[in-house]
């Protein structure tokens, strides 16, 4: 980053649906970063310009009505304007030229803070279109600042923004009324101070302010509307009409939504698994060679089965990433998404969730890890952190091995209920269990949590608009890059400590079973050192925890290394086994079916266990990357540590119970 | 008085007045000001929530809270 006293600080500041962030893609191009914001989940987007040699930086500010803030977003979009650590030197105010009546509230708010300010109207063209006619030249003195018309889609107009932000002034003209003013702040508060006290102390005359403050604003942006604008008597909408018709049809609406789901299921379940193959069998192959070709020992191994295999773990996650964004983006950029939150909120509300919660509740099917992230979509704080907490509980992609060898366990494949094939039915009833545990575990969550923040569905419904392939493109972008570089740190640095449990024990118990190896040629050296290792005596240790569930130490060694990621489970069972290849399932199923309870004489996976091992790997919080995603999302321990105790203890409940009723 | 929940589908009126503090707030940002006319364009599948005409651009908002806004109808609404 440049030193403070190189560049010049721009805050981008509009309503949502202003065309604000496809703006500041034009004006900073790729050359743009994520950040936190202190104390909060929203990122920070900015990035930097250069203009006649001076750098701008421009800070993205999240989309607010109005500075009186009524969410989190908005809170930290108005007090990004008073922040003293990066001191905003010029704002740009974003309005939609289409619908500039609302747009202009906030606009005539930023006025009066007497910050030098350059007031963008975006999307000129549509407003064309619509036939609507804006007096530039009056309106500007009107309101006091440069007026740029730009047309951000096509990038017309951003070398004329960038000359007036280079000239940028704060403008004569004040909004607020003196007497109302004084009427609640006797002691003559500058606007701006009035502004930054309502994150001091929640006043009720504050309310009264606002309230009296918007209606005298409004008051007068009719006047300023009705002497700078010139729209038709009916706007011609006619393409929003005809498409809300269908998105909102009592019946094609949902067919519709229904398509949308299975069409982003299909390439997030189906298509992704190819480039995520690639990615496996790239490390795979390099992996091999780093261990053949670098010198031997603990650092190889420690690169190899540690670093690597962590890494790998983290890039397999980009292709389900990169391609559930790419759908997001669209549907978001579209004006669909709010459709589709509009339909389906009254269903969705119940449950404590919102309609933007569907997409990545089912998303969830395929994996947790971009459903989470993706519930950046719910602009709530209490539905977004409920919706992060619960998607877990649905099965995803990774539950399926597992689901598979256990299911293979408990029932042939020929046994039939009716037309039905048991296997396939058990399959499907743990699919179902998933949704309703998370349904369910919402509705509880609902009850317990407690937010500062109202809840409310006031919410614009956008016209529909063609989806800009660039903002598309640079959210994916953004989305992979956060992903491998916050919550991979997470991730890589718990692989590393699994690889040391599994490969490591006290004393000189490998070599021991080295030696012993080289007489008995009958001993499987794999499984033996990974029932030495430190993960190994962690699972006997386990064992009394674990036993009234129906596990033994071997499964808790598995427990143990599946935490990486639930699949994991079917490779540790194999090697326990040594049933050899841990991608057939075939035979390690067969050796656990042959297994003997020596004591009894009757198999150690019975009906019981296999039913609690399953209900716990549909329930458990067996999943260290989607907890570095909870944690990336949510900026808190508190919250992937809740979503731990909550799924596991929601598991050996659930286990126990299974166990205890089946044995 | 009938309040804005109760529109049908077309139907055109006057925004008068507001019984909730907070939401009455959000409204008035929103555009939503007393004298101002809105005209229900259409409610979701599941009767609620419903989207609104108001000042030129199109907003949603739950019949519960539609149902803290006190309007008069405009007599020749139907179009």
């Amino acid at each position: 980053m440049p030193d403070r006293t190189s560049y010049r600080s721009i805050g981008l500041i509009g309503n949502p649906n202003s065309g604000k962030s496809t703006l500041f893609n034009s004006l900073t191009g790729l050359n743009q970063k994520t950040g936190n914001y202190a104390g909060v989940t929203v990122d920070k987007h900015y990035g930097y310009y250069t203009y006649h040699n001076q750098t701008y930086k421009v800070t993205d500010l999240p989309g607010t009505y109005s500075l009186f803030t009524k969410s989190i977003d908005e809170e930290v979009a108005c007090k990004a304007l008073f922040d003293n650590n990066d001191k905003i030197d010029t704002i740009i105010i974003v309005a939609d030229s289409s619908n500039l009546k609302r747009h202009l509230l906030l606009v005539t708010q930023v006025v009066d803070l007497k910050i030098p300010c350059v007031l963008v109207l975006n999307m000129i063209d549509e407003a064309t279109k619509l036939g609507i006619k804006i007096y530039k030249d009056e309106l500007e003195k009107l309101i006091g600042v440069t007026i740029v018309e730009v047309n951000s889609r096509d990038k017309i107009g951003i070398e004329e923004l960038k000359k007036a932000i280079e000239q940028a002034n704060s403008s004569n003209t004040v909004f607020y009324n003196l007497e109302i003013q004084k009427q609640f702040f006797p002691n003559s508060e500058t606007y701006s101070h009035i502004i930054q006290s309502q994150f001091n102390a929640s006043t009720e005359h504050l309310n009264d302010f606002e309230l009296k403050d918007t209606i005298h604003r409004y008051s007068t942006i009719n006047y300023i509307i009705a002497k700078t604008i010139k729209s038709p008597e009916k706007l011609n909408k006619n393409l929003t009409q005809k498409l809300d018709r269908i998105f909102t049809h009592k019946v094609f609406g949902f067919l519709f939504f229904l398509a949308v789901l299975f069409v982003v299921f299909q390439f997030i379940f189906f298509i992704a698994e190819h480039p995520m193959t690639w990615i496996e069998e790239s490390f795979a192959w390099l992996m091999n060679f780093t261990a053949e070709h670098l010198p031997k020992g603990q650092l190889n191994d420690l690169f190899v089965n540690g670093v690597l295999a962590g890494i790998s773990g983290i890039v397999v996650f980009v292709p389900q990433i990169a391609l559930l964004f790419f759908f997001i983006a669209i549907l978001e950029d579209t004006g669909y998404m709010a459709r589709a939150s509009f339909i389906l909120d009254k269903i969705m509300r119940r449950f404590g969730l919102n309609g933007k919660s569907v997409i990545p509740m089912i998303s969830g099917v395929a994996c947790a890890v971009p459903s989470i992230m993706s519930t950046r979509t719910i602009t709530n704080w209490k539905d977004r952190i409920i919706t992060i907490l619960v998607t877990p509980l649905i099965s995803c992609s990774a539950r399926l091995p597992v689901y598979t060898v256990l299911i293979g366990l408990m029932f042939t494949k020929h046994e039939t209920i009716g037309v039905f094939n048991f296997q396939g039915l058990v399959l499907f009833l743990m699919y179902m269990l998933g949704f309703f545990a998370a349904l369910v575990s919402a509705l509880v969550l609902k009850k317990i949590l407690k937010c500062n923040e109202k809840s409310y569905f006031i919410m614009e419904l956008p016209v529909y608009r063609k989806p800009q392939w660039q903002t598309v493109g640079v959210l994916v972008l953004n989305k992979v890059k956060v992903f491998l570089f916050d919550a991979g740190k997470i991730i890589l640095a718990i692989s590393i400590v699994l690889w040391f449990l599994t490969s490591h024990a006290p004393g000189d118990s490998f070599e021991k079973i080295e030696q012993q190896a080289l007489i008995d040629s009958t001993i499987n050296v794999e499984s033996q050192k990974l029932e030495a290792s430190y993960a190994g005596i962690l699972g006997k240790k386990l064992e009394p925890v674990i036993a009234p569930i129906g596990f033994d130490w071997k499964i808790g060694i598995a427990v143990i290394t599946s935490f990486a990621a639930r699949e994991v489970f079917v490779g540790t069972m194999a090697t326990i086994y040594s049933s050899g290849d841990s991608e057939n399932t075939e035979t390690l199923r067969e050796k656990l079916s042959q297994q003997k309870n020596p004591s009894t004489n009757k198999p150690v996976y019975s009906l019981a266990v296999c039913a609690s091992l399953l209900v716990f790997y549909a329930f458990a919080m067996q999943c260290m990357s989607t907890l570095a995603a909870t944690y990336r999302e949510t900026k808190h321990w508190k919250w992937p540590v809740i979503q731990l105790v909550f799924m596991s203890g929601l598991a050996y409940l659930s286990s126990f119970l299974i166990y205890a009723i089946l044995n | 008085m009938p309040t804005l929940d109760t529109l049908k589908q077309g139907e055109k009126a006057i925004i008068k007045s507001f019984s909730d503090n907070f939401l009455s707030l959000k409204l008035i940002e929103m555009g939503c000001l007393p004298g101002e006319e809105i005209q229900l364009s259409y409610s979701a599948p599941l009767g609620d929530p419903i989207a609104i005409e108001v000042s030129g651009y199109l907003l949603s908002l739950r019949k519960q809270e539609a149902s803290t806004v006190e309007v008069e109808l405009q007599k020749s609404s139907k179009h």
